[in-house]
């Protein structure tokens, strides 16, 4: 009885091929829209974190500025530097930090055989690897205490480094002269994207222990301080502490916002959570509204529908369907439009994401993944507008005078 | 069985009232075989949807079987027409997609009749009204005559106690209309209530009462 309904909607949608094409084609059109801006929306922002993420997650960056305001009867524009003990000084005096690092920088002379090319230092604690995300290659590792504890000749290099000194040959274990003095390869970094960087990037890098680097160069000043809080969400907390604790050791205003520039990734991240949630709302908005145009479609061909089988209606009515059959039968066979349309659409999605998965923009927008969660938001998108769409109809189906009705 | 108190229709139509009952008092028995006739227009057809429930007087009272309709909500009517009357109308109105034995299978759907018990009754109504070879044709497929016979077997199929047509033989030769009015002969003497609206004289000749409606008033 109900199949033989819905297949009789399917006829009677055949007799306005148009009207029931545009519809169909809406509906369809929607279910793939939603399903694709949703899919999109939440790949491109998976993986401009991940790529954000290169740079370490949720991490302050400081450096010491230059005073703005006059204190302690000093006047302003006094230039600010950190020293050896500082990120010591930071560690015992702020609580919130969890991971503190000083980062020493300049550029060397490197040669491994006959190959030499300037490259950038860095010399840092141990601690910089898990804020910074300097992922080891297995087989490998980042320095560590005992190298800092005995001053050991060991640098973790970036990949890049390694192919241009080093070519396809494996670095670990290898020797490289860092301004003639010789140095171990204990670590190489894996391959990872980075957009945001200070010093240039990891890749091209070469990191080795403050204690050895310091015997070595001996540098008065450290260029900068790279600290993480316990909990991500103390980080503004932490940051005032810092400048607090800094301010009283240097004697500067803690109202001084130029004395210690701090690049707080937390930020970046936050905003990047609100702008890509925002694009995802907004590109699922467009879908939504597409179909919607099908659901109101789907109403005015329901309307049609009703409208030519009045008389049938009032006849099932005189033999005794209540008007809640008569509803039911009509969002039914309101569903079962919709089904055809958005199953179709379904399907024409899931090719569409493989399709574009095998595209080479995996680099921008990631890969694309139909996840259930999208899924069941879709689907219940889609039925929330179906209802709303067959409601009308149905309820004026329900409610003809029947003898109005058989009349008709 | 039927038993009308002063019942008027009005038709508010907006601009003007139609009075289309004027005060109708009738009695029907079980059983009874009667025939209305009048002019068009003068209200056959009213009285008949409030016979059969389909409609509600404006004023009067109407009890079927000593039920007042007027205390009953439309979910009660649905099933107080699905049991107790069979509607047959002068355009057939069979649902064109449906084979004869859908058609007349609906009521007992809406009845809520399991299928083997419902498969039962189709075939043997379908039988009754010699259409048991004809079960799976689309109206289309069937004659003028064929088609009111499926109609009267759907109005028959649930049993019910009085049979309402109004003007069955309307739309049909004469040859089949003869046959149809057979049909409810042979309906009533089985011990079938039935009610018809005629146009055809003759028609009501075989019946066993005649009521004359002239203007929204009967005559007897
Ligand atoms: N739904 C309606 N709305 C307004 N007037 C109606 C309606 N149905 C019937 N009428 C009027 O009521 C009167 C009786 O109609 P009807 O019972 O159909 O007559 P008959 O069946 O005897 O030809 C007519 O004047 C008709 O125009
Ligand atoms: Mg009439």
């Amino acid at each position: 009885m109900f199949i033989k309904n819905i297949a009789q909607v399917f006829r009677e949608l055949s007799k306005q091929k148009l009207r029931t094409l545009l519809t169909l084609f809406g509906i369809f059109w929607g279910t793939t829209a939603v399903i694709l801006l949703l899919t999109f929306g939440t790949a491109v922002k998976a993986n401009s974190s991940k790529t954000m993420h290169g740079m370490g997650e949720s991490i302050c960056v400081i450096w010491a500025g230059r005073t703005s305001i006059s204190y302690g009867g000093f006047p302003k524009g006094r230039n600010l530097s950190f020293y050896k003990d500082d990120a010591q000084y930071l560690k015992e005096q702020v609580q919130l930090i969890d991971d503190i690092s000083p980062q020493y920088t300049r550029q060397v002379p490197v040669k491994v055989n006959n190959k030499k090319q300037n490259f950038n230092i860095n010399a840092v604690w141990p601690e910089f690897k898990e804020m910074r995300n300097m992922v080891p290659r297995g087989g490998s590792r980042f320095i560590n205490p005992i190298d800092m504890e005995k001053r050991r000749r060991v640098v973790f290099i970036g990949n890049e480094v390694e192919k241009t000194m080093f070519g396809d040959e494996d670095a670990v274990g290898k020797l490289m002269y860092i301004n003639g003095t010789p140095f171990t390869v204990v670590g190489v970094i894996i391959e990872k994207e980075q957009d945001g960087s200070y010093n240039g990037r990891d890749k091209d890098a070469i990191f080795m222990p403050t204690s050895t680097y310091l015997s070595i160069y001996g540098d008065r000043f450290v260029d900068n301080l790279v600290a993480r809080a316990k909990d991500v969400n103390k980080t503004e907390q932490m940051k005032k502490a810092i400048v607090a604790a800094m301010a009283k050791k240097y004697r500067f205003s803690e109202e001084d916002t130029q004395a210690l520039p701090i690049w707080d990734t937390t930020e970046a991240d936050q905003f990047l959570n609100i702008f890509f949630n925002g694009f995802t709302i907004f590109l699922g908005i467009v879908g939504v509204m597409t179909l919607i145009v099908g659901g109101i479609g789907i109403a005015n061909i329901m309307y049609v529908i009703v409208e030519e089988r009045t008389s049938e209606i009032g006849v099932k009515r005189a033999i005794g369907a209540k008007k809640r059959v008569i509803l039911m039968q009509y969002l039914v066979e309101t569903f079962a439009i919709a089904a055809a349309g958005s199953v179709s659409g379904f399907l024409f999605s899931v090719v569409l994401i493989w399709g574009i998965n095998q595209a080479p923009i995996e680099e921008f927008v990631g890969v694309l993944i139909l996840n259930p969660a999208i899924a069941v938001t879709t689907i219940i998108i889609i039925s929330i507008i179906t209802l709303v769409a067959g409601w009308g109809p149905a309820k004026r189906a329900s409610t003809l005078d029947p003898v109005v009705a058989i009349n008709s | 069985m039927i038993k009308m108190e002063n019942v008027r229709k009005v038709y508010d139509t907006g601009k003007i009232e139609v009075e289309a009952l004027r005060g109708i008092d009738l009695h029907i028995k079980k059983s009874d075989f009667v025939t209305v006739i009048g002019p068009s227009g003068s209200g056959k057809s009213t009285l008949m949807n409030i016979m059969g429930c389909l409609d509600k007087p404006t004023t009067g009272e109407y009890k079927l079987n000593g039920q007042n309709i007027k205390n009953m909500n439309d979910n009660e009517l649905s099933e107080l027409r699905n049991k107790e009357i069979g509607f047959v109308f002068q355009n057939f109105n069979l649902l064109p997609y449906a084979s004869a034995y859908e058609n007349v299978e609906m009521p007992l759907l809406f009845a809520g009749i399991g299928g083997k018990k419902r498969k039962e009754k189709v075939e043997y109504i379908l039988d009754k009204v010699a259409l048991g070879d004809r079960m799976d044709h689309k109206p289309n497929e069937l004659s003028g005559g064929q088609k009111q016979r499926v109609a009267i077997a759907r109005a028959l199929v649930n049993n019910p106690n009085i049979i309402l047509a109004d003007e069955p033989t309307g739309n049909l030769d004469s040859k089949s209309g003869r046959e149809i009015m057979e049909l409810f002969v042979d309906l009533w003497k089985e011990g079938n209530t039935i009610i018809m609206i005629t146009h055809d004289h003759r028609v009501s000749q075989c019946s066993q009462r005649i009521i004359e409606i002239i203007d929204g008033k009967i005559y007897e």
